[in-house]
């Protein structure tokens, strides 16, 4: 029983905060409380679009990568050195492209021979699927065969929302240190495909591979790791050859 | 940060199943926050606040019960929870990626009338 107002109202008993010593009487008196399951995940919105844009993909015979990383890791580099090669080999690459603000990244990605949209995300921190979906539909699916999403720089929120990408690619670059996968292990447990990036320069900066892989292993057992140079190019082929691949087995997928 | 745009989801989802049950007060929201969700409890409950004012849940205590990360050890076939960062099988010590509890993010239940 409620020592204050006498009440018998156990269920609804409500405190506000911690400092507050009795429940407040907004509650209607004598209606009892009553429980409501739900169990909805927060992200059922954003499942929905993710779900929507993957069927969308696969119709569409496309191959999606969602790219992640801190920023300045070489996310824009990297594809625009994807867009040039895989322009070489096959048809073009479109990108979606997402940034709090400005749309350089695109005019960049542009100049590379690249389809490309920017999402001006204003003040959020990651992209979602119904931005995605919208930018999507903008781009001409049909013509394209690999569509890269270019998130926010941030290693933290865009781990949290499915776009409907086939893989997911987590970028750590030789500058930030070789403990990230395990500062960041939610973004990096994530990962279809670990790149480790600028790895032109990882002996200047004394990049140390060893701990760099084990410590991706550690969070990421499953993650294909490659080590890429966007300037250079070195190991950009393998890393496009695996694309392929996938690319390929996911038509035989659909195809079954 | 993205807790001020979770919890707009997790109002939106309330509202909704309070309006179904025809109640006029939301009293509690219980959520589910599993380890791995890359999501603060703190920033979440300053997030509820802001985005309840002016609502029928704007009263409403927010329970958070949260989920440690329990992980399956494929060799050993057992569950373990993991005690470092890494997913490592305290038994043979090989790593794991899968993993069966920690990544919820979900509206449990409501306390409405």
């Amino acid at each position: 029983m409620c020592t204050q107002c006498g009440c018998s109202e156990v269920d609804s008993v409500v405190l506000h905060s911690a400092t507050e010593s009795h429940h407040d009487h907004h509650h209607d008196h004598p209606s009892l409380a009553r429980t409501v399951e739900v169990r909805e995940r927060l992200m059922s919105k954003n499942d929905r679009f993710a779900r929507q844009n993957r069927e969308i993909f696969q119709a569409n015979n496309l191959l999606v990568l969602n790219i992640l990383s801190s920023p300045g890791a070489g996310k824009t580099a990297l594809i625009e050195r994807m867009a040039k090669l895989w322009g070489d080999r096959a048809a073009q690459v479109g990108v979606i492209v997402g940034d709090l603000a400005t749309d350089n990244d695109a005019q960049r990605l542009r100049a590379a021979g690249a389809i490309a949209l920017q999402i001006t995300t204003g003040t959020a921190c990651h992209l979602e699927a119904d931005m995605v979906a919208h930018a999507a539909s903008h781009l001409g699916l049909a013509n394209l065969d690999l569509l890269v999403i270019e998130n926010v720089g941030n290693l933290v929120c865009p781990a949290a929302y499915d776009l409907g990408e086939t893989l997911r690619v987590v970028l750590l670059s030789v500058t930030e240190g070789e403990d990230k996968p395990l500062k960041y292990p939610t973004a990096f447990q994530s990962a279809d495909v670990v790149l480790l990036t600028k790895m032109d320069i990882a002996e200047a900066v004394g990049f140390d591979r060893e701990t760099a892989i084990a410590n991706v292993r550690r969070m990421a057992p499953h993650a294909k790791v490659f080590e890429v140079s966007a300037r250079t190019g070195v190991g950009m082929d393998t890393w496009l050859n695996f694309l392929q691949t996938q690319w390929v087995s996911s038509l035989v997928e659909v195809a079954r | 940060m993205h807790e001020v745009g979770l919890m707009e989801n997790a109002l939106a989802i309330a509202l909704n199943y309070a309006t179904r049950d025809r109640a006029s007060h939301i009293h509690q929201i219980a959520l589910r926050v599993g380890d791995l969700s890359g999501v603060e409890p703190d920033a979440l409950r300053f997030a509820f606040d802001v985005v309840t004012q002016g609502t029928i849940a704007e009263r409403a205590q927010l329970k958070i019960e949260t989920c440690p990360t329990v992980c399956y050890c494929n060799d050993c076939q057992r569950e373990f929870r993991p005690i470092e960062l890494g997913y490592e099988c305290p038994i043979c010590q090989t790593w794991s990626s899968s993993i069966l509890q920690g990544k919820e993010l979900e509206l449990a239940s409501l306390e409405v009338s």
